[in-house]
């Protein structure tokens, strides 16, 4: 971690975009978000309300969940429509 | 250099307009409503470029003071009592963010009960805000150290607060020596901030979140900012010395050389005491004044080295700090001569809402300090002065 001197004054954040930094998948607390894609109709319900920009969505398809920013928080797994994406033990 | 006869706020005003800054967003409150009036004036008749911003509370006000210093303008605002007290979370934000605002406050009291007179209580409850204090004297000071504090904040990267005593200042009609406008620009020069909101070419983020990682090395950046500015205060009133030919430095010594008691006052109160030296140095007795000038940061080093010599020093408060073992000045004072001193130290609250100090109340301070003198016993540490 750096010290007083080597950071930028009153916090003022001077790298555009380095919020990528920082991992929040590590504030899970136990349990992530696991797709079946069997089930998944690709209505991207869960990529609407993720509130951390989590699912990655390619061309109008669910591609997968990036655990890295992924919070736990268990929104995708309680408004999929199809019940496709349950909360299951991060083990 | 022209000689000019205004009140102390008409005098801020002045100095505003001379400084021409990019922002001022002001709200009215008593005794300091004449300054932003007048600058409000100035903008009215185009004699400034300044966006004039009328705001509905002083909360308001020191925000959009934040938002245009970080987007990278030079920005004066001012203030007094309840309405310095209603931008408390302001303050820290603009310290905190370290956005180089001025802010004149003329002093006054703070309610309840409702009183709109002078005492310092507004300016010292802000004393832990992170904003550089520096106190005036009267009309010339109140024009010269708002002018040096522009540069100072710039400096430093610290907003500043050059204060004054309402009333006994602000509403004081007094001849003073303002500058040419050239003058006063060339001094401050042009703002270049390093970063601002509006660069686009460099986009940037101020105020983000900063939790238990790294707050405290931002507030330890603050700290040591802070004792930089001492000797930024010091040069800034050199340079202004050379240019106006008076003299600034962290304080202020009335015949205090071979002083034996010392008497240490903020503000307005300084000419009384000068005149009550007067008529008691003529009986003998070693008397000095130490006129403070700068209140933070706190010049540790020049209140040893000034005091060396008394035996008994009395340490004036305009304000209370309610529970506390005497006023804020001479906590501060008590402070930093613990260890460099064996003067005994005594405390007069005085002046609390306007209550006029006068020479014979000032006398009875000398009085008391030279019984402690002979006596070397000290009846009463904290006294308040002149009260029924």
């Amino acid at each position: 971690m750096k010290g007083w001197k080597e950071i930028s004054e009153g916090g003022m954040i001077v790298e555009p975009g380095n919020s990528l930094q920082y991992k929040t998948g590590s504030w899970r607390t136990g349990k992530k978000p696991f797709r079946d894609e069997d089930k998944c109709i690709h209505c991207c319900v869960c990529w609407a309300y993720c509130p951390d920009g989590a699912i990655i969505v390619e061309n109008e398809k669910i591609k997968e969940i990036n655990y890295d920013y992924c919070k736990g928080c268990g929104i995708c797994a309680f408004e999929c429509p199809k019940k496709a994406i349950e909360m299951v033990s991060e083990k | 250099m022209k000689t000019l006869g205004l009140n102390g706020d008409m005098a801020v005003a002045y100095a505003m307009k001379q400084i021409n800054p990019d922002v001022v967003a002001g709200y009215p409150i008593t005794p300091q409503t004449i300054a932003i009036e007048k600058f409000s004036e100035y903008v009215a008749d185009g004699e400034v470029d300044t966006e004039f911003v009328a705001t509905e509370s002083e909360h308001s006000a020191m925000s959009a003071c934040i938002g245009a210093s970080a987007a990278g303008g030079r920005v004066i605002t001012s203030t007094a009592s309840a309405g310095l007290a209603f931008m408390w979370e302001m303050l820290y934000v603009a310290s905190g963010t370290r956005l180089p605002i001025v802010m004149n406050v003329m002093n006054r009291a703070l309610s309840s009960p409702l009183n709109i007179h002078c005492d310092h209580s507004d300016s010292m409850g802000a004393r832990d805000s992170g904003w550089i204090q520096i106190h005036g004297e009267n009309v010339q000071e109140a024009y010269d150290n708002i002018i040096q504090a522009v540069k100072i904040a710039e400096l430093t990267r610290l907003p500043s607060m050059p204060c004054f005593d309402g009333f006994i200042v602000s509403h004081a009609v007094e001849r003073f020596n303002a500058l040419e406008d050239e003058e006063v620009r060339n001094f401050i020069g042009k703002y270049e901030p390093k970063r601002t909101l509006l660069d686009f070419k460099n986009p940037i983020t101020m105020g983000p979140v900063d939790l238990t990682d790294y707050y405290m090395e931002h507030k330890k950046q603050q700290h040591e900012a802070m004792k930089n500015a001492l000797n930024i205060v010091k040069s800034v009133g050199k340079e202004f010395e050379k240019l106006s030919g008076r003299t600034y430095d962290t304080f202020e010594s009335y015949k205090l050389d071979d002083a034996e008691i010392a008497i240490i006052v903020l503000g307005s109160t300084a000419g009384t005491v000068r005149e009550a030296i007067n008529k008691t140095r003529s009986k003998g007795i070693k008397i000095g004044l130490l006129k403070l000038r700068l209140f933070r940061p706190f010049p540790r080093q020049d209140i040893i080295n000034a005091l060396k010599k008394a035996k008994v020093i009395a340490v004036m408060d305009r304000s209370d700090s309610f529970g506390c073992f005497g006023g804020p000045l001479f906590s501060e004072v008590r402070n930093v001569l613990y260890n460099n001193s064996t003067a005994e130290i005594v405390n007069y609250i005085y002046g609390l809402g306007g209550r006029d100090v006068t020479i014979h109340n000032i006398e009875t301070v000398f009085n008391d300090c030279v019984e402690i003198s002979k006596k070397r016993e000290v009846k009463e540490y904290v006294t308040y002065l002149g009260v029924r």
